[in-house]
């Protein structure tokens, strides 16, 4: 236990704008244990995504960098999943042959063509998706195709499962479906798990630790809570428990009193208004 | 009992013969009577129109034909293409029947076979306007997907031959035309040509103006990829080819039926006008020729070409929704 299993060491984001670098993060240190489960919280536009997209290697650190495993993080790989917000599933294949692509790519020279085949359906029943094995994306809902993401960052056998607001875009009981899914998983896989969320209950009740990270620019890692709950965890048994609402409340406390967001409600409508038109001139333009 | 047996067999026939007539989308027979309906009466109101309108309109020719009289040398070209083809019929069975006896007096004789000398008819012209126009455009196909592809994945690719594009696409056929001549004349020089030069020089001014819209729909189709598809790509560290293969050509298949599609419907605007330019064989030469002719009938004659072209023009855009129905994946 010497060394960890993944571990940020002062990376610094710096995007080129038209009006001049634009430092997103600055000095994140941040060191993960094999099998935890950690969910990165924090507002809107702070950085959540650049530091998930540096892990994944889709993104280059400016400064700093990122070791896995002892190996320095310097592109995409499938031993980093990466499950993304909107399912990214590709619309011309089927369920069955999304999860194929992946399974193919890398397990083309370790399986036979039966075992791949067997690999793909059972990924595709541990996220109860073996039904729509040969409908497209479009055919199936939301939160089925959020599952068949799943499913295929999973079938990659990733030591790093990265996921950016997975369950963000579904209904509240599609989403508490899916986390109690992803709980069983991870506990059966024991998968080191990084994900995004927007969602307070959501990250207590999933996680070993939660990485609260300040408003940028030149966001870091604000707070970092180790959540001491029993697993299997209940939502309905925890949802009065007293260590439970603590945590919650620690969480709620970072983001809505010491991180609070000035910005009232009215620029970002009238933003919203302003781009409404935009769009509308556009169309008339076209017409 | 056999009331009992016959009962369920007949409900599944009657719902595979329902799920057959969806998968058909045969819709019911009121919708149909209505879609069929309006376009008859506007075909039925221009075909008044122009039957009242034509004989007001005097050429030197006589009097503009009215849709009575190209509807009658419609049937006198078909008639005129099949007493040709009784005889081009004729005169092979007569040259094969005396090969035949040559040879079975001398088997070494050569023995010549001479195609039959007959003047092409216009449903031979069309024959040859349909293989130029195929010929043309799947060359322009397998000049423009390729090259769109690259420009679409290479940024600096598509900045330096941007402009190229924008300044050779609107230039017309007729432009090109006798470069082309000049250039195939020039360099296609053979003993023993395997195809015509006219029909090289109008095949290659078909492409020429028609690959432009293939063309720049891939690459625009290429560079739109969604970025998550992308991710997806690389995540999964697919090969150059494996991307282009399973991500990129996939995703921008219907931007390049699109294309596809408008680069057909200008090969065949541009083959006529290239063909009638050019003298090469083809049905801009039997609209010329019929022009040149001047006789009383001629005007009716174009007319049957006019609609022809406008028939086959139509033809060749459903053939091509039917093909990109078969393929693209968002239909
Ligand atoms: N390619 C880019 N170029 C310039 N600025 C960028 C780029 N990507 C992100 N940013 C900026 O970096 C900041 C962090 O972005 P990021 O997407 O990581 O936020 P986030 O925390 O994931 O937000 P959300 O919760 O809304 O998804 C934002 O201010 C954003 O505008
Ligand atoms: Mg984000």
């Amino acid at each position: 236990m010497s060394k960890s299993h993944l571990e940020l060491t002062g990376v610094e984001m710096a995007f080129d704008t038209p009006k001049g670098a634009f430092i997103a993060l600055d000095n994140v240190n941040l060191k993960i244990k094999k099998g935890e489960f950690v969910s990165l919280i924090g507002h809107s536009g702070c950085g959540k995504s650049t530091v998930l997209n540096i892990v994944a290697g889709l993104l280059q650190a400016s400064k700093g960098g990122c070791v896995l495993d002892g190996h320095e993080v310097n592109s995409p790989g499938p031993e980093r999943a990466v499950v993304f917000q909107n399912h990214a599933l590709m619309p011309w294949l089927t369920v069955y042959e999304n999860v194929e692509l992946a399974v193919q790519q890398v397990f083309r020279k370790t399986m036979s063509k039966q075992e791949r085949r067997d690999w793909i359906l059972h990924n595709l029943e541990l996220v109860n998706m073996a039904h729509a094995a040969n409908k497209r994306p479009g055919e199936i809902s939301g939160g089925m195709a959020q599952r068949v993401g799943i499913a295929r960052a999973l079938a990659m056998k990733p030591s790093v499962l990265l996921m950016d607001e997975p369950f963000g875009a579904l209904d509240a009981l599609t989403r508490a479906h899916l986390q109690d899914s992803l709980m069983e998983i991870q506990q059966e896989l024991n998968n080191t798990v990084i994900m995004i969320t927007h969602d307070v209950d959501e990250a207590v009740l999933l996680s070993d630790r939660i990485i609260m990270m300040t408003n940028g620019p030149a966001a870091t890692v604000g707070e970092d809570l180790h959540i001491d709950l029993p697993r299997p965890r209940n939502r309905v048994t925890l949802a009065d428990d007293p260590t439970y609402v603590h945590y919650r409340q620690e969480v709620l406390k970072f983001l809505y009193e010491k991180q609070r967001k000035l910005e009232t409600i009215k620029p970002a409508r009238a933003g919203k208004a302003e781009q409404q038109e935009k769009r509308e001139e556009a169309q008339a333009a076209r017409a | 009992m056999s009331t009992l047996t016959s009962s369920p067999s007949e409900s599944t026939s009657a719902s595979g013969l329902r799920a057959l007539v969806e998968r058909l989308s045969i819709p019911n027979p009121a919708t149909v009577g209505k879609q069929l309906l309006l376009p008859l009466i506007g075909i039925l109101v221009f075909l008044g129109f122009w039957h009242l309108a034509a004989p007001q309109v005097n050429t030197s020719l006589g009097a503009f034909p009215g849709p009575v009289q190209v509807w009658e040398q419609g049937g006198q070209l078909w008639q005129e293409h099949s007493s040709q083809r009784d005889r081009a019929d004729k005169f092979i069975t007569m040259q094969e029947e005396r090969n035949q006896r040559i040879l079975e007096k001398d088997p070494d004789a050569e023995v010549k076979i001479r195609p039959y000398p007959g003047a092409p008819t216009f449903i031979d012209q069309i024959g040859t306007s349909l293989v130029t126009v195929l010929a043309g455009f799947v060359l322009a196909t397998i000049i423009a997907v390729p090259l769109g592809i690259v420009f679409g994945l290479n940024r600096h690719f598509q900045a330096a031959v941007n402009p190229l594009i924008q300044v050779f696409k609107p230039v017309s056929p007729l432009a090109w035309l006798p470069l082309v001549t000049m250039v195939v004349s020039a360099t296609y020089v053979s003993d023993d040509p395997m195809f015509e030069k006219s029909f090289l020089t109008s095949m290659i001014t078909v492409t020429l103006c028609s690959l432009w819209p293939t063309l720049i729909n891939t690459s625009v189709g290429v560079a739109a990829v969604n970025p998550d598809l992308l991710n997806v790509s690389r995540v999964l560290r697919l090969s150059f080819w494996t991307h282009v293969r399973k991500v990129v050509l996939p995703s921008s298949v219907p931007m390049i039926f699109t294309g596809l599609r408008v680069s057909l419907g200008i090969a065949w605007m541009v083959l006529i006008a290239a063909e009638m330019l050019a003298q090469s064989p083809g049905l801009g030469k039997f609209v010329w020729d019929e022009f040149q002719n001047g006789s009383s009938q001629s005007l009716s004659r174009i007319m049957v070409a006019v609609l022809a072209i406008g028939l086959i023009g139509f033809l060749l855009d459903r053939i091509m929704l039917l093909i990109q129905k078969k393929v693209a994946w968002n239909e």
